[in-house]
C-alpha cells in the first residue's frame, strides 16, 4: 500500500469537504471491512480515508412506532440488533445484521457500508430494498433522497457522485399485518458469502388471509440487487395461498440473471432463487400474522 | 509527505503513545510498532480470527481496524489476560483440554472466548459455537476448543 492519509471529521460539512476535494481518490469508512481488504489486496487505491464514525449523523439510530427507523450509516450491525425496540420493530432487517460476517465483523460493518461497498452479495441490500430503505444523500450541493432499489448501479459501483455520502437510511414504520424475511444459501453454517439470497416484505389484509402488496429483492444473482416487481405485483389483492406463493418465486426466478462462478452455477442460483422467495414470504406472511 | 500520527490510547489498563502510518492496521500497530506479538496474523482479511482483540469491549479484527482508530479507545490483548497471580481461567481451560496444537490460532479464540463469557458465562454449545463462527481452527476440529470455553465458562460463573 503507497501512502493514504486519514481524516476523522466531526460533521457532515467537513466530510463533504474532503471527499469533494480528493474526489475519486478518497472514501468513507464505517466498519472498514471491505476497504481496507480491498486497499491491502491492491483492489483500490486512495489517498484518503474519511472516518464515518465520529458523525453523528452517522452513527444515530433512531426509532420511534409513529415515524419509523433512521439508521446512520455506520452504524455497526451489533448496534443495530441489541438495539431491542428496532429488533422487535424490523426482524427482516435483523435477519441479515445477524448475519454478515461473524461476532468481530458485526462489531465494525454496517448496513450503510454494505450498500456503499455495492456487492451483488451484500446480505443487507435486500432486506433493506423489502423494508422499502429510502438512503439519505449528502454532498456539495446539498441533500437528496434515493430510494434503496436505485442506489446500486453495477458491481461496486452506486448513485454516490464525487464528494457525496450516504448519511443515514430511513425505513417507515412497520404497519400492522405486515411482516419480512431474508435468507440466504451458503453451503458452511456461519461466514460466507451468499450463492444466492432473497429478502421479501409482505402486508397483509386486516383478516390476515389475503396480500395487500409485498416487495422482494434478490441477492448474488445479479450485477446489482435484483428489484422483483413483477414477483411482488402478483401477489397484491390474491389470497395467501401455496398457488399465488409458488407464482410469485417462479416471477422472482426469472428475474434472476445469475452467472457461473466459484460459488454457484446459474442453474443453482435460480434454483435457489425460487426456494428462498417461497421461504421468505411464507415467512414473512407468518411474522405479518403475529406468528 | 505527510507525517507520522501520534496515537494515545490505553492497551491492557496502560496508557500507551505510538507513531504510525495512517495506513498501518492496528495489528501491524500491535505486532511492528509495540513489539506486542501475541495477537496472531492469519489471513490479514477478517477472516480467521487470529488477530481477535477487545476494543472498546468489542471483539473485532484488529487487521480490519486501523491504528489510527485506536485513539482514545481501551484496548484488550491476548498479553491483558493473565496475571501475576497466574493464568485467565479461559487460558487455563484451553491447557487443562488440550484445546491448541500449533497454538497460532489460540490467542483469538480466548481473547473472542473472553468476549462472551465476560457477559454470557452460562453460554451453551451452540451459542459458543456461533460466536466462534469468526475464529478458525485447522488443527483442533474444534471440539476441544469448544469443550475448553464452556469449561472456562463454568468456572467464570463460580
Amino acid at each position: 500500500m503507497e501512502w493514504i492519509d486519514f481524516a476523522a471529521p466531526t460533521t457532515v460539512s467537513e466530510a463533504v469537504g474532503l471527499l469533494a476535494q480528493h474526489g475519486d481518490r478518497a472514501r468513507m469508512i464505517a466498519g472498514g471491512t471491505d476497504i481496507l481488504v480491498q486497499l491491502r489486496g491492491g483492489r483500490r487505491s486512495l489517498d484518503l480515508i474519511v472516518d464515518a464514525k465520529g458523525i453523528p449523523e452517522l452513527n444515530e439510530i433512531s426509532y420511534n412506532p409513529q415515524n419509523g427507523l433512521t439508521l446512520g450509516a455506520a452504524a455497526p450491525c451489533y448496534q443495530i440488533y441489541g438495539n431491542q425496540a428496532v429488533a422487535d420493530a424490523y426482524p427482516g432487517l435483523m435477519d441479515a445484521a445477524t448475519l454478515i460476517g461473524g461476532i468481530q465483523i458485526q462489531g465494525r460493518a454496517s448496513i450503510g457500508g454494505n450498500l456503499c461497498n455495492s456487492a451483488p452479495s451484500g446480505d443487507s441490500i435486500p432486506p433493506v430494498i423489502a423494508l422499502g430503505g429510502v438512503c439519505n444523500i449528502a454532498g456539495p450541493n446539498g441533500t437528496r433522497q434515493v430510494a434503496a432499489e436505485d442506489f446500486c448501479t453495477g458491481p461496486g459501483r452506486n448513485v454516490l457522485e464525487n464528494g457525496e455520502l450516504l448519511v443515514s437510511i430511513n425505513f417507515p414504520a412497520p404497519q400492522p399485518n405486515t411482516g419480512a424475511n431474508y435468507l440466504r444459501f451458503i453451503p458452511r453454517n456461519e461466514m460466507d458469502i451468499a450463492v444466492a439470497g432473497v429478502g421479501s416484505s409482505v402486508v397483509l389484509d386486516a383478516s390476515g388471509q389475503n396480500f395487500v402488496s409485498a416487495r422482494i429483492s434478490l441477492a448474488s444473482v445479479a450485477p446489482i440487487p435484483v428489484f422483483a416487481t413483477e414477483a411482488a405485483a402478483s401477489l397484491a389483492g390474491k389470497p395467501v395461498s401455496d398457488e399465488a406463493i409458488q407464482e410469485a418465486s417462479d416471477l422472482a426466478t426469472e428475474a434472476a440473471t445469475p452467472i457461473d462462478d466459484m460459488r454457484g452455477t446459474i442453474r443453482q442460483r435460480r434454483h435457489l432463487v425460487g426456494v428462498l422467495t417461497r421461504r421468505t414470504l411464507n415467512n414473512a406472511v407468518q411474522r405479518a400474522r403475529g406468528g | 509527505m505527510p507525517g507520522l500520527v501520534h496515537v494515545q490510547t490505553t492497551i491492557n489498563g496502560d496508557e500507551v503513545n505510538f507513531l504510525c502510518e495512517p495506513r498501518q492496521s492496528l495489528l501491524e500497530c500491535l505486532r511492528d510498532v509495540l513489539g506486542m506479538t501475541g495477537s496472531k496474523e492469519g489471513c490479514n482479511d477478517g477472516n480467521c480470527g487470529a488477530c481477535t482483540v477487545m476494543f472498546d469491549g468489542r471483539i473485532v479484527d484488529s487487521c480490519l481496524v486501523l491504528g489510527v482508530e485506536a485513539q482514545g479507545k481501551q484496548i484488550t490483548t491476548i498479553e491483558g489476560l493473565a496475571t501475576p497471580e497466574g493464568l485467565h481461567p479461559i487460558q487455563q481451560a484451553f491447557l487443562e483440554n488440550a484445546a491448541l496444537q500449533c497454538g497460532i490460532c489460540t490467542p483469538g479464540f480466548i481473547v473472542a472466548s473472553k468476549g462472551l463469557l465476560d457477559n454470557e458465562p452460562e453460554a451453551d454449545e451452540a451459542r459458543v459455537r456461533h460466536w466462534l463462527a469468526g475464529n478458525l481452527c485447522r488443527c483442533t476440529g474444534y471440539d476441544k476448543i469448544v469443550r475448553a470455553v464452556l469449561d472456562a465458562g463454568e468456572k467464570m460463573q463460580s
